[in-house]
């Protein structure tokens, strides 16, 4: 069934469809009717599941963490200042290794305050070892939160979904509906290996030593480099885990096939401009037009940030002429994270292209077509001319 | 109390495994393991990082024969939250969820996820150990700390403010139960978590806690000024159940009594060496006047 509703409903109504038990959220721009929504399904007995109105984003997370070690599917939802809060907390949930899920409506962050998308945000926080999903369209984020639930209890390692703020979350786009039955099937109740329970106690997250140590039955068991080595490789398995989940969610939906990137016009492209979000939709229009002119454009959204789709990235890039890196955020001292990212994953590749970075709608500065029009055909009319440190798109001052 | 537990009818069942890692006469590792006789089996503790992170043993070993999950240090009132909200959605919800935290956790780096909890009426049991300075990263000043005290971060002049009344925060958010108890009298302490869990809503227990390292005192006076601390009319064993204040145990007997001088108290430890007479004098004249209106 299709409805036309706002990205933050797309979320709460993927949220209801994977049965998550319990929820806790603190409201912030532009988050915030995500939480209204999922309070409303709670409140009117759609959804059932504990939403528990929390006085911080930091107790959001608390409650995750402790819902979720206690054997429950836990949900929360944030939001720019509210995910740093947070930060802490992510850590936590990822050395826990707790399959919890949140929405982040992405947003820049202060000072100055500002309400408006970027994506400082959770780029950010690409580090803390959660998974980053990045929606493009409403669709992809009911169904992004969908996927995500089954990837967390798979591979025991929490996952972001990420979709842009305002120009999703707040926008109203026609998405079709899963239907129950079919998300039941796809996504089995989350059965923790170990939680908390009095018939069997265990004692979670204790104090660990730098070196192995043995048991009580002399087994060795691993000290903390072990246990992060551990998360380390469950993440980089986890790149053919979601490739699986994906493919299974198109054989049951018919929707997806692009779990790393989600190219357009690429194929035959000697020219890629590369990006995170819903600036990969707006930048087909550009595309589009410059086709017509003959450039042999073509566009690619990051679609999963973390763990890093290295190959995918390498196989879509090696051989063309010039990739062009737009990018809502960046690491400040040096350059745009995507864009280094990108760099390092074709530094060894046997035909690498020339690459070049641009920092743009940070804050929700307006992006405007015509903008990318005339960078895009700069860039691909004198490719391998740029210099490594990106260049910022509309400032005005 | 009506049926009050003696030794001679408190359970033989132990929660705690013998030769932790607790300081010798820790007061902690008395009412750690009264506490939990209380709570019986049917509990998950929530823990930040405290002294208690440090008794419950070094992975893979564990001190505790209940489950326990160990949470950032600001969390505690939510990560009980969420125990709780699990076990509501898990139909379990006749299992004891124990916050178990120190004075620091508590009414510093801890109140507002505390308050929270308190707030949203969580069916929660939060028990908070008031050693009275940040003990487990070496004896710093807390909000709990008391006037005059010597720390490592008031170490000559002594702590210049007055120790906040976390007890007294949490009542005010007019929750069921609140109570303070003591190291120094676990009987008392045993019959106020059995209480507790019986309650429905927030309880809170404010219990006093020596420490023989922080405190500067030797490890075999730990009941002892303990006991000083209330019979001084300093710390006061209370509850306050559904907004009514009454005296318990040894505080109540006191009422009418003469009460020791807090000299006496002040004398058994180290900490309190830089007290000049006019602050001994204030200390005096403030748990006279406490007193006066009991």
């Amino acid at each position: 069934m299709h409805i036309i509703d706002s990205g933050n409903v797309a979320a709460a109504t993927g949220v209801k469809l994977s049965r998550a038990q319990v929820i806790a959220a603190y409201p912030i721009t532009p988050q915030t009717p995500l939480t209204e929504k999922l309070s409303e399904f709670v409140e009117s007995e759609e959804l059932d599941a504990q939403y528990i109105p929390v006085e911080s984003e930091h107790s959001a997370m608390a409650v995750c963490i402790a819902a979720s070690t206690a054997g429950t599917r836990a949900f929360t939802a944030t939001s720019a200042n509210g995910l740093l809060y947070m930060n802490e907390q992510l850590h936590w949930a990822v050395g826990a290794r707790l399959p919890i899920v949140m929405c982040v409506a992405n947003r820049g962050i202060g000072a100055p305050w500002t309400v408006w998308n970027d994506q400082q945000d959770t780029i950010a926080q690409r580090d803390v070892g959660w998974i980053q999903i990045y929606a493009n369209d409403h669709q992809q984020i009911i169904d992004s939160v969908i996927k995500a639930f089954r990837l967390a209890q798979t591979v025991s390692i929490p996952v972001m979904v990420c979709y842009d703020g305002y120009l999703l979350s707040h926008t109203y786009m026609p998405f079709d509906l899963p239907d129950q039955e079919k998300v039941d099937e796809f996504l089995p109740p989350f059965k923790a290996a170990n939680f908390l329970d009095p018939e069997n106690p265990g004692n979670f997250n204790p104090v660990t030593l730098p070196d192995v140590r043995p048991d009580q039955s002399g087994t060795t068991r691993p000290g903390y480099i072990e246990i992060r080595h551990r998360l380390q490789m469950d993440l980089r398995a986890s790149l053919e885990v979601y490739k699986e989940i994906d493919a299974d969610y198109k054989k049951d939906f018919g929707r997806g096939g692009h779990p790393f990137v989600e190219e357009y016009k690429c194929d035959d492209a000697d020219f890629v401009a590369v990006c995170i979000g819903s600036l990969s939709y707006h930048l087909r229009d550009v595309i589009d037009a410059m086709r017509e002119d003959g450039i042999p454009v073509g566009v690619m959204g990051v679609q999963l940030y973390r763990p890093f789709p290295d190959q995918a990235i390498v196989q879509a890039l090696a051989g063309k002429k010039h990739v062009i890196v737009f990018e809502k955020a960046l690491s400040y001292g040096n350059q745009g994270a995507l864009y280094a990212d990108i760099k390092s994953a074709l530094y060894n590749a046997a035909d690498r292209p020339t690459i070049q970075n641009f920092i743009l709608g940070l804050g929700g500065r307006e992006i405007k077509t015509e903008q990318l029009l005339a960078v895009l055909r700069e860039a691909c009319a004198k490719p391998g001319t740029a210099e490594d440190t990106p260049r910022w798109v509309g400032l005005k001052l | 109390m009506e049926n009050k537990t003696t030794i001679v009818n408190l359970t033989e069942e132990e929660f705690v495994y013998p030769g932790n890692r607790a300081c010798s006469g820790c007061g902690l590792s008395i009412i750690y393991k009264i506490g939990l006789k209380a709570l019986g089996k049917n509990t998950i503790l929530v823990v930040p990082p405290s002294c208690l992170t440090v008794l419950q043993g070094v992975y893979p070993v564990s001190t505790t024969k209940l489950p326990v999950v160990n949470v950032t240090f600001a969390s505690t009132g939510a990560a009980a939250t969420g125990v709780r909200g699990a076990m509501k959605a898990l139909r379990k919800e006749d299992v004891n969820v124990v916050a178990w935290a120190g004075d620091g956790g508590t009414g510093d780096i801890g109140i507002q996820a505390l308050s929270g909890a308190c707030e949203r009426d969580e069916d929660i049991i939060y028990i908070c150990y008031d050693n009275e300075a940040y003990m487990n990263t070496g004896i710093q000043r807390s909000g709990t700390t008391p006037q005059g005290v010597l720390t490592t971060t008031t170490p000559i002049k002594g702590k210049l403010q007055q120790k906040k009344d976390v007890p007294a925060i949490i009542a005010a958010h007019g929750i069921g139960y609140v109570a303070t108890a003591s190291a120094a009298y676990p009987l008392d302490l045993y019959d106020k978590v059995k209480k507790a869990t019986t309650l429905p809503g927030p309880k809170y227990i404010h219990v006093h806690s020596p420490c023989p390292p922080g405190w500067n005192f030797e490890s075999r006076y730990t009941i002892k000024i303990g006991k000083l601390a209330v019979q001084t009319g300093l710390f006061d064993l209370y509850e306050i159940e559904d907004g009514r204040f009454r005296l318990t145990g040894a505080s109540k007997k006191l009422k009418g009594r003469e009460r020791k001088p807090v000299t006496d108290y002040f004398a058994t430890q180290g900490r309190f060496k830089s007290l000049d007479k006019d602050l001994v004098a204030r200390v005096q004249a403030q748990i006279d006047a406490k007193w006066a209106n009991y």
